[in-house]
């Protein structure tokens, strides 16, 4: 697999780690089934996907890539922190 | 048909033309007490001890492919119980009982092998959880031992103790642990099951569920609507896909876990090596092909194939470990798609939906749960109560925080 | 012995005068089961035998059936045999790919005691017993005897070539590269595709298999432009030579594709040298490409009959190969079996170079009509070959047809049943290829690889003219699709007629006709899976093993599926293929993990004090890859405990030296660094003033404790988080991920300083008058209290001096920049030296926390609570932090849970070890009743006894209480008291001095 990190350009996927589904973490005050949703709850798609990756082999940056899990056809991939390129990440 | 090996001279002498098919090939019947979703290793031995232990016959199995075709057909081929803590301990430990009397319980030999495995450590801190995880299999009257390097190196002298990155200071071995034929399994629970009365239908997917007021009543179908007292799911991968059918959201995420298989070998490693440092596990097949497999892709997918980078962490860990398999070739590679779980156990648990239940999250454990965890699902559909050794897969064990958590990796699903 | 290698008429097949691109002039020595052979440079070890006169070369896996040549190319199934001995055995090398070189030493393998006389042939009488999947249904009898007798014969008995279980010899090495287009395969197809390319400027490679360019083209006599097809190939290899955009890599195999244009190749690169020198034996290739075009041609089968097995039975494909690439003759006397117009074909090259055809049989009744012209051979028409003789090497077939029914003398069948294209890789994503029925063969089902163009016989495309014609067209299309535009230019001219193929794929007659075979899988086979029940294409494979050996099926599998289709009652589109997964042709482990051998499977990262602890002769263990001295030997010890306890006392009661460099150091700043800090641990660090510590702990969010480590505030907007080495990379993660993700407002930097800075403990009684040594300005207690820091210089060298202990020993930690780490820890060591102390490994570091209690990686386990660890009142309840929402789950805060205790032993006590079981007094020592685990245990010096840190359920309400530790895997039954979980100065008198 190849990803086009925003800040280094395509890289091999080697050089990225996955964490899994993006998934927005709750207000603290949220209650029992929000956090129980966020830590353990997925869709896990068959399909188009949003997914936390790292470019630990690189820049660092957290990185929200779109990707569909049958294909594994990389659609997007944007900082995670709202960072433009360029930016700080 | 029994087979024996009487019956092989007997069908030998007479052109081998008296075999009778393992399985009927039935259409679905409008209603059954219980359906089972999925013809995997799972669904299958659900099937075999509903009827065997529990005298309920009108059930069926319906299976998207061809029965097997899930992880049952694409693993490594290893059963071990070898966990430490409660719950996954006394499960896999009474599994590997079941293991060891199974060819003869489906009169189908799945070749069992009890050729020992070994885990090997490299720090005084692997030893010591090795040896917490050896005393709670012999606690539960399991068998394991701790060596050390020297007479590790007697055992198994092919093993690089002097060059390799992480230097190998021994090894807990579990002489009761081994491997099986893995698709001879999904037969023999699947021909014990239709002799016994169960439906197995291939090539029927599952559409969709009839739920009216909480309450489960039958499938949609691509063979048409099945109607049914009680649905069990075990569709490993698929979890999520099917559970989503019936409105569930699962702690689930499902992963490639790739597997590779040499060229023919004449025996050359007569027993499971597992080197954890490297997430690397190998053993040879009675065909004389090297089986061995490393750790998941990482990201989340339901392809059934596995990333290159993967497969080469693998070699070089296979390498580092051992260097006489260099000149090896690997002839195939494989992905099998785990649902993987936050902690990384099984659930064997009823749903919200009433009359739905679930046995999912097997990991990349699935293979050696398979008898085990039949039983128990089994005992679940059957009584609506947890089988005693599956008392601890429940369902919302994450929301109380009441983990089994084997890898002490925390909530990462993909860790595990 | 020798005679079983000749040709059954005696006088071995020779070479055809004028035939073949093999070197005459260089003729080359080689060894085959220990007799001294020759050939010619340019020719592989099938061709060589070949030429030899060397029929019999293999066993088959099963019933031990003698075996010979079947194919010219890497699908051969039977010509497996193992070049070299000890550490340079390989296994299972293909003959027909294997060139030879002088020397080379070819062995067969699979038979005992020999070829010719291989015992295990027995088995071929016992065929009968041992059909399809027969071994599923007995050996279960009596109980026991299936582990005991039956799997070690049949492990014995199975496998084909022999690892020698020596480290694998020789170099081997991987490498990238990056292309606009990947060309696969380079024969008609393939060069019109990369000539296309290279005129269009794009950065192409070209990847053939062949030492040579020109793929099937060498095998046949063909005319490109009016020319021998081989003078097009030598023009189109010198223009893409000396284009500077096209790489070429011969002996290369494209093996995989995967997600977005990577390949997997495997060149061989060495094995073809008698001496490879440094030149690696093989690489393997990652080749990241924009595009691609599969020229990858097309696979011959055979046709099943009976006796279809016998050395001497060939593709009619191989045969043309041998007689035109390499020169030989396959036989003498050839007899042809086929049902298109390459057995025409076969038949007229043959004639054509004086070899005798002694009978052309095509399963097509027209036959002769389409070929009036014929040839000087007998022909039967609308017949089939139903049967042969022959014990190590054919000697006689039977032709069955309208009114025929006789035998015939043939030393060899050339047998064509057509030809699959080779898909294998368009297939690597998923896809499943498409049935034609046209050309009776599957074909790649259009876009099945994204990126990946499909041209010539790959494509179903079998004429050479459609061969070019395609290669060009897919090759413009590719790189359209990139953005290129390809120049239009002339093909050449070339033959354009599409083969005739009549479908025929088991002709019935007596004894077994088999498909598959490396594995022995017969059509009676296939008819038993079917009628049991595993009729789908999965269950057949998995049942009978067809297309599971080394070849994977790859000139049996199509023809299996026709059987397979026809006894099951279906059509060949509906029964389907099975799943292409790569690597396509097998690919040796040595290649692909050239790196981790030996030490290079992971990095090893070595503290500025390495050397000068490796010069002390201390053993080294690893953490986090770090490697870090266990304990530093003096003479006279000879234990490892001896030296431990001499440094713990060293520790106690003068002054010790520890490297500390591998901890993980982070440093935070920005405006918001202590807001994020107290985010991100469990305790307030804001409040943290300028030049104090704080010990600081971390959660996952799902509430357990993550890591622990000392926080020290540099200045007001600026941090450094000291971790555990083992836990560094993941705290790092975790940090950079809470900052960029759960809090990308804030104003924040992460960046992980371990390796630029040297850190030393210096602790104990005189760790004063050591650091006082050292540093430029003497300085007092007073000046730097528990739990503080201060800049300070050592040689003019900036200097940060904390004072911290984790030994709970009066002490100090000294960090400079790391490229003074060295010359620090020789200057304090030495000083420390003339106060009686010395340096400390990790071993007594770890006895002396266990003394003070402080947990590590073993209480640190993934699994354990602030609260299990006695840590629960460092959760803030007045701030939001990481994890603080699920420690409150039921699970996590409910009675029973394992805490964290002492164990100190009750009587004569000798040791106590970690990982074993606890149980309370009394009770039997089963499962049920396991209470918890020691955790770690060390023999304390300072003490007099050992002690143990443990989780026990309940523990902190069961101090005074014993309990029994025990570790019957080492044998060690301890009964121990449940004392605090702190041995020594539970205080802190000592180190707050």
């Amino acid at each position: 697999m190849r990803i086009t990190c925003p800040f280094c350009g395509e890289r091999d996927l080697r050089e990225f780690t996955c964490r899994g589904a993006a998934v927005e973490r709750p207000a603290p005050g949220a209650g029992e089934a929000a956090w129980d949703a966020y830590l353990h709850l997925r869709d896990n798609p068959a399909g188009p996907s949003r997914e936390y990756w790292q470019h630990t082999g690189g820049c660092r940056a957290w990185l929200v890539v779109s990707r569909d899990t049958l294909s594994h056809a990389v659609a997007g991939c944007r900082p995670a922190s709202g960072h433009r390129r360029g930016g700080r990440p | 048909m029994r087979y024996s090996a009487l019956q092989v001279l007997w069908q030998g002498l007479t052109g081998n033309r008296g075999w009778k098919p393992v399985w009927r090939q039935p259409d679905p019947k409008p209603a059954y007490d219980i359906v089972i979703i999925g013809g995997g290793g799972h669904g299958l031995a659900t099937a075999h001890y509903l009827a065997r232990n529990h005298g309920l016959t009108n059930v069926a199995v319906l299976e998207r492919g061809w029965l097997g075709s899930g992880n049952i057909g694409r693993n490594t081929t290893i059963v071990r119980a070898d966990y430490s803590l409660p719950g996954n301990s006394e499960f896999y430990s009474h599994s590997l009982r079941l293991w060891e009397g199974l060819s003869r319980e489906l009169n189908l030999n799945v070749m069992h092998s009890r050729r020992g495995t070994w885990r090997l450590f490299h720090s005084d801190g692997q030893r010591d959880e090795f040896a917490r995880r050896g005393n709670a299999m012999l606690a539960r009257g399991d068998d394991a031992r701790l060596l050390g390097r020297a007479a590790l190196r007697r055992h198994l002298p092919y093993l690089d103790f002097d060059n390799a990155r992480f230097p190998i200071h021994g090894a807990l071995w579990h002489p009761r642990g081994g491997t099986a034929r893995h698709d001879a399994v999904a037969w023999g629970y699947a021909r014990s099951a239709d002799s016994r009365g169960v439906d197995l239908i291939q090539n029927c997917e599952v559409t969709g569920f009839d739920i009216r007021r909480g309450r489960v009543h039958g499938v949609r179908t691509t063979h048409g609507p099945i109607r049914a007292g009680k649905v069990g799911i075990a569709v490993a991968g698929h979890s999520s896909r099917v559970a989503a059918l019936a409105g569930l959201r699962l702690p689930i995420e499902s992963h490639v876990l790739q597997a590779f298989v040499t060229e023919g070998l004449k025996p050359v490693i007569d027993t499971v090596i597992s080197f954890g440092m490297g997430h690397f596990y190998i053993s040879q097949s009675d065909r004389g092909g090297l089986v061995f497999g490393g750790d998941l892709d990482f990201y989340p997918s339901y392809a059934r194939r596995g990333s290159l980078p993967r497969q080469e962490q693998v070699m070089e860990a296979a390498m580092t470990l051992m260097p006489m398999i260099g000149k090896a070739r690997v002839l195939r590679s494989w992905g099998g798609i785990m649902d993987m779980t936050p902690d990384g156990s099984p659930i064997i648990d009823a749903t919200p939906v009433e009359g739905l239940y679930l046995s999912a999250g097997w990991c990349y454990g699935g293979f050696k749960a398979v008898p085990a965890g039949g039983e128990a699902f089994a005992h679940l559909l059957a009584t609506g109560r947890p089988h005693p050794v599956a008392g601890r897969f429940r369902l919302d064990r994450f929301r109380f925080g009441r983990l089994i958590d084997e890898e002490g990796t925390g909530s990462q699903h993909n860790l595990h | 012995m020798s005679a079983c290698f000749r040709a059954p008429a005696g006088g071995a097949p020779v070479r055809v005068a004028g035939k073949g691109l093999v070197e005459r002039s260089r003729p080359l020595r080689f060894r085959f089961d220990g007799r001294w052979l020759s050939g010619f440079a340019g020719d592989t070890a099938a061709s060589a035998l070949l030429a030899n006169g060397i029929r019999l070369v293999g066993r088959s896996f099963k019933y031990h059936r003698p075996r010979g040549l079947f194919a010219a190319g890497p699908e051969e199934p039977n010509a497996l045999l193992t070049v070299g001995r000890g550490g340079a055995q390989t296994p299972n090398v293909r003959a027909t790919v294997q060139e030879i070189y002088e020397g080379l030493d070819l062995r067969s393998q699979n038979r005992w005691p020999s070829l010719k006389h291989d015992l295990l042939a027995f088995n071929d009488l016992l065929a009968p017993f041992l059909a399809a999947g027969f071994y599923y249904k007995t050996f279960m009898w009596p109980r026991g005897f299936w582990e005991r007798l039956y799997e070690p014969l049949i492990r014995r008995a199975a496998g084909l070539g022999r690892l020698s279980g020596a480290p694998a010899e020789g170099v081997y090495d991987t490498a990238w590269a990056h292309c606009d287009l990947l060309v696969i395969g380079a024969g008609a197809a393939g060069l019109a595709a990369a000539l296309t390319a290279a005129r269009a400027g794009a950065d192409v490679i070209l990847a053939d298999e062949n030492p040579r360019l020109g793929g099937r083209l060498l095998d046949e006599e063909e005319e490109i432009g009016g020319a021998p097809a081989l003078e097009w190939v030598r023009a189109v290899e010198a223009e893409l030579s000396a284009l500077a955009n096209v790489r070429i890599l011969r002996r290369t195999t494209v093996t995989g594709a995967f997600d977005q244009g990577v390949f997997a190749a495997l060149e061989r690169s060495g094995l073809h040298l008698a001496e490879p020198g440094g030149v690696p034996l093989e690489c393997f290739w990652r080749i990241v490409a924009r595009g691609a075009v599969l020229c990858a041609g097309a696979l011959e089968r055979s046709v099943a009959f009976a006796g279809n097995d016998r050395p001497g039975v060939m593709l009619a494909g191989a045969v043309r190969a041998y007689l035109h690439r390499y020169g030989v003759a396959a036989g003498r006397r050839v007899a042809i079996f086929a049902n298109s117009d390459d057995g025409w074909r076969t038949a007229r090259d043959l004639q054509a170079a004086g070899i005798e055809v002694a009978a052309l049989i095509d399963s097509r009744a027209d036959s002769a009509d389409r070929h009036r012209a014929g040839g000087d051979f007998p022909v039967f028409a609308g017949a089939v070959v139903c049967e042969t003789r022959g014990r190590h090497a054919l000697r006689r077939i039977r032709l069955r047809g309208p009114g025929l029914d006789r035998w015939l003398e043939a030393d060899t069948l050339a047998v064509s049943g057509g030809w699959n294209p080779a898909l294998d890789l368009s297939c690597h994503a998923g896809a499943h290829p498409l049935w034609n029925e046209r050309i009776a063969a599957f074909v790649p089902c259009p876009g099945a690889l994204e990126g990946m163009e499909v041209a010539g016989a790959a494509a179903g495309i079998f004429s050479t003219r459609g061969a070019l014609k395609s290669g060009a067209y897919r090759a413009k299309l590719a790189l359209e699709r990139l953005g290129m535009k390809a120049p239009s230019f002339r093909l050449p001219d070339a033959d354009d007629t599409r083969p005739s193929v009549v479908p025929l794929w088991h002709v019935p007659g007596p004894g077994r006709a088999w498909l598959d075979l490396q594995n022995d899988v017969t059509v009676k086979d296939l008819g038993l899976a079917a009628r049991e029940g595993y009729g789908a294409v999965e269950h057949m494979k998995r049942y009978t093993t067809q297309g599971m050996a080394p070849d994977q099926g790859k000139s049996s599998n199509v023809t299996a599926i026709a059987v397979l289709a026809r006894v099951s009652g279906r059509g060949i589109a509906e029964t389907g293929t099975t799943t292409f997964r790569p690597p396509c042709s097998p690919v040796s482990i040595a290649a692909m993990g050239a790196h981790g051998r030996g030490r290079g499977f992971a990095p090893e990262r070595f503290s500025p004090a390495h050397g000068a602890a490796q010069e002390r002769g201390a053993p080294m263990a690893e953490a986090g890859l770090w490697f870090r001295p266990l304990y530093f030997p003096r003479p006279g010890e000879t234990a490892w405990r001896q030296s431990c306890d001499r440094e713990v006392t060293m520790v106690r009661t003068r002054v010790g030296i520890c490297d500390l460099s591998p901890l993980g150091k982070i440093e935070v700043f920005g405006r918001d660094a202590a807001r994020f800090l107290d985010f991100v641990h469990a305790n307030r660090m804001s409040g943290l003033k300028v030049g104090r510590l704080r010990y600081g702990l971390m959660l996952r969010e799902d509430g357990f404790v993550l890591d622990d480590g000392i926080c020290a505030r540099l200045g007001r907007d600026r941090f450094l988080l000291t971790t555990t080495t083992a836990g560094a990379e993941q705290v790092l993660a975790h940090l950079e991920f809470a900052a960029q993700v759960l809090c990308p407002e804030q104003d924040l930097r992460i960046l992980p300083v371990t390796e630029q800075w040297a850190q030393l403990a210096i602790a104990g009684p005189h760790a004063l008058a050591v650091v006082n040594s050292l540093l430029d300005r003497r300085i007092e207690p007073a000046e730097i209290p528990f739990m503080t820091w201060r800049r300070v210089a050592l040689g003019g060298v900036p200097t940060r001096l904390f004072r911290v202990s984790f030994s709970g020993e009066f002490g100090f930690e000294l960090a400079v920049p790391a490229r003074y780490g060295d010359s620090l820890f020789r200057l304090a060591l030495a000083q420390a030296e003339t106060l009686g102390g010395g340096a400390f490994g990790m071993e007594a570091l770890n006895v002396m926390r266990i003394e003070k209690g402080f947990p590590a990686h073993a209480e640190i386990n993934g699994r354990t609570t602030a609260d299990d660890l006695g840590l629960g009142h460092m959760l803030a309840a007045d701030k939001e932090f990481i994890g603080r929402r699920m420690a409150c789950r039921e699970g996590l805060s409910e009675s029973g849970r394992a805490q964290l205790v002492g164990l100190r032993p009750v009587g004569a006590v000798r040791t106590l070890s970690a990982g074993a079981g606890l149980f309370a007094d009394g009770d039997a020592p089963r499962h049920e009743a396991l209470q918890g685990h020691v955790t770690s245990a060390a023999y304390s010096p300072t003490l007099g006894h050992v002690i143990g840190l443990a989780l026990l359920r309940n523990g902190r309400a069961r101090h005074g209480e014993t309990v029994r530790a025990l570790d019957r895997l080492r044998g060690i039954d301890a009964r121990c008291e449940v004392v605090a979980p702190v041995f020594f100065d539970p205080a802190g008198r000592r180190m707050r001095g």
